[in-house]
């Protein structure tokens, strides 16, 4: 299955061919990026120890590590409550940590707060364009918080625009934009600052999937340009997309670490049936197929069975004589990954 | 990417201009978006701040005027009824416009527009959108009053140009009320909270000397009305209208120099308190 691109090129300077995306194939994750991203001599742009934060009792993150060089493209993918977020926040400077050392281009946020984010883009999980302002004075105004004076900021406003393929919207309300272009709107304003470090706090969330796919688009584009991606998101094809390399978070604490096929090579088999005996009988049936495939696991709605040969597999399913409704052979996803390390899906 | 990169970068900027987290010198940013965002500003609603002590000033000051007769002022001079209240509705024109500004307008930028949150995440500290806010809302109230001091001059209540300072006072009174009101708002989550701030509102206009003089109540609660703030702002434009300065003058505009203080705080406070956690 290949994606349906057909966009116009970026301004000039951001006009560069690339294949990634017409490589990317759809919901059986077959992206196969680099095992071993390149990381020679790049500089480490955060570095995060032992990073923690508390509310009251909770422990919303809970002691986590890990460092990201400069032009990678990290994820943090976890269900919601996982700590992503509060992970993101941190990182921004505008939530203190409890404890641990966080350490963005060499700065701690917590005490360079202004000076880090100056560095950052931003990219909430919630839009948080100004609506009482025009498309393109969303992007000058934003310019003018950090300082930038307007002779830089008009050009970089047109430049940005015509990225964010919402030239022909420069005059519009902001409300009078679709949840795509909004999202497009809010990566352009995040960038008004040439940041070296871009964060997307779930940047697809409802959006349907041509819009994220022109989304997935442009973030290419910014990676080729060496903008370090940091993205938190609970869709296990969008972090196969576009994480060199990710930690699955659950409950605050790191449960894996590695690039998207590393994760799948290490934690899961290479295929998986998914079979659907009706509600009713998925977990009374389970007894019934075990010794087929690797390993057995039994959801509310289906029963998944783990193989390296998924064909023989459902093979063996129908050689003792059970009929599943619906049965279907796909590669392994990011999606297992989670689910066998925490027993739970990522989508509630 | 580039359009020629910035005179200075952003993270030049910040290093260059911030004054601990709190503030970057940069409250103009966000008093170029305020004037920017009033282009689409329902002006009716602006205009409607206006009218209001117009409206009080017509009815009350020749309406009932014309039975009250003259009055003394705070010099001891008689004056018309209409004189003796216009300075007084200046005073709660000024601290409506300004808690108008720095509540309703306030409470819906911090609780649904998200506009503090994406300010917050660029160089701008709390101090910059405070300070930003409040002078747009001072600049509200300073239109306000010159246009009520202009009406006043058309119906011939200006007899001596002291009464000019009236419009710097009122700035001063819209000053303390926004500061303290943009505070107040951050504590309020919900719409029924924000109805409480009109419930002080209401009697505060009705009751400070607004429309009579205070030794009409009993002493204790003359105390208590000399204890709201809008009290001293009456009186100060109401000593400033007839040129009339005593010793308490320079008490009352301590009060709102203080009140000021503390609101900023308060503000810079809370908002650090509710964005920078």
């Amino acid at each position: 299955m290949e994606v349906p691109f057909h966009l116009p090129a970026g301004s000039t300077s951001l006009r560069r061919v690339h294949n990634k995306a017409t490589m990317s194939s759809g919901a059986t994750g077959a992206v196969q990026p680099a095992d071993e991203p390149p990381t020679e001599a790049r500089p480490t742009v955060i570095t995060a120890e032992n990073l923690t934060k508390t509310y009251g009792d909770v422990a919303a993150v809970d002691g986590i590590s890990f460092s990201v060089p400069a032009g990678e493209s990290f994820g943090l993918l976890g269900p919601n409550g996982a700590g992503k977020s509060t992970t993101m926040k941190m990182i921004g400077g505008v939530t203190r940590r409890t404890s641990g050392a966080l350490h963005i281009m060499g700065l701690d946020p917590d005490s360079h707060g202004p000076e880090v984010r100056a560095h950052l883009g931003v990219v909430p999980q919630q839009d948080n364009l100004d609506e009482e302002l025009r498309v393109r004075d969303n992007l000058l105004v934003y310019g003018r918080y950090f300082g930038l004076p307007m002779s830089y900021l008009k050009p970089k406003a047109d430049e940005l625009l015509e990225f964010a393929q919402l030239t022909d919207k420069a005059k519009s309300k902001v409300d009078a934009l679709s949840g795509g272009m909004k999202r497009r709107l809010t990566i352009a304003r995040s960038l008004i600052n040439e940041p070296r470090i871009l964060l997307l706090d779930e940047p697809t969330t409802g959006l349907d999937p041509q819009a994220r796919h022109i989304l997935w688009d442009r973030l290419f584009r910014l990676k080729e340009q060496g903008v370090t991606l940091i993205l938190t998101t609970h869709y296990m094809d969008e972090a196969e997309q576009l994480c060199d390399r990710l930690i699955v978070v659950d409950k605050g604490r790191i449960m894996a670490e590695g690039s998207p096929a590393q994760l799948i090579r290490e934690h899961s088999t290479r295929e998986v049936v998914e079979l659907r005996f009706g509600s009713e009988r998925n977990t009374t049936i389970a007894s019934e197929l075990q010794g087929i495939g690797e390993r057995l696991e039994v959801l509310p709605d289906r029963v998944l069975i783990y193989a390296h040969d998924g064909e023989s597999a459902l093979e063996q399913v129908a050689s003792r004589g059970l009929r599943p409704l619906t049965s279907l052979v796909r590669r392994s996803s990011l999606e297992d990954v989670f689910l066998r390390l925490t027993g739970r899906s990522l989508v509630d | 990417m580039s359009a020629g990169l910035p005179v200075k970068s952003a993270p030049d900027q910040a290093r260059s201009r911030t004054f601990g987290p709190l503030y970057s010198r940069n409250a103009r940013a966000v008093i170029s978006r305020g004037l920017l965002a009033t282009r689409s500003t329902n002006w009716l609603v602006m205009l409607s701040g206006f009218f209001e002590p117009v409206l009080f000033l017509i009815s009350m000051g020749v309406g009932l005027g014309a039975i009250v007769g003259s009055v003394q002022g705070p010099g001891g001079g008689e004056i018309s009824y209409a004189a003796y209240i216009a300075p007084a509705l200046l005073a709660v024109s000024a601290m409506n416009g300004a808690v108008y500004d720095s509540t309703w307008n306030v409470f819906f930028k911090m609780n649904f527009a998200k506009l503090y949150q994406g300010m917050l995440y660029t160089s701008l500290g709390p101090l910059d959108v405070a300070l930003g806010e409040i002078f747009l809302a001072l600049l509200r109230g300073l239109l306000y009053a010159m246009g009520f001091t202009a009406v006043m001059g058309v119906m011939g209540l200006i007899t001596t140009p002291w009464a000019l300072l009236m419009v710097p006072a009122s700035v001063l009174i819209a000053f303390g009320f926004a500061s303290i009101g943009m505070g107040i708002t951050s504590f309020l989550k919900t719409f029924q909270q924000m109805d409480w701030v009109n419930f002080v509102m209401l009697p505060m206009f009705l009751f400070s000397a607004t429309f009579y003089p205070l030794s009409v109540y009993p002493q204790p609660i003359q105390w208590l009305i000399q204890a709201m703030p809008l009290w001293h702002g009456v009186e100060l434009l109401r000593q400033i209208s007839v040129g009339a300065f005593t010793a308490a003058t320079p008490v009352h505009i301590g009060h709102y120099l203080v009140m000021t203080a503390a609101g900023m705080l308060l503000t810079t406070l809370r908002l650090r308190q509710l964005f920078l956690k």
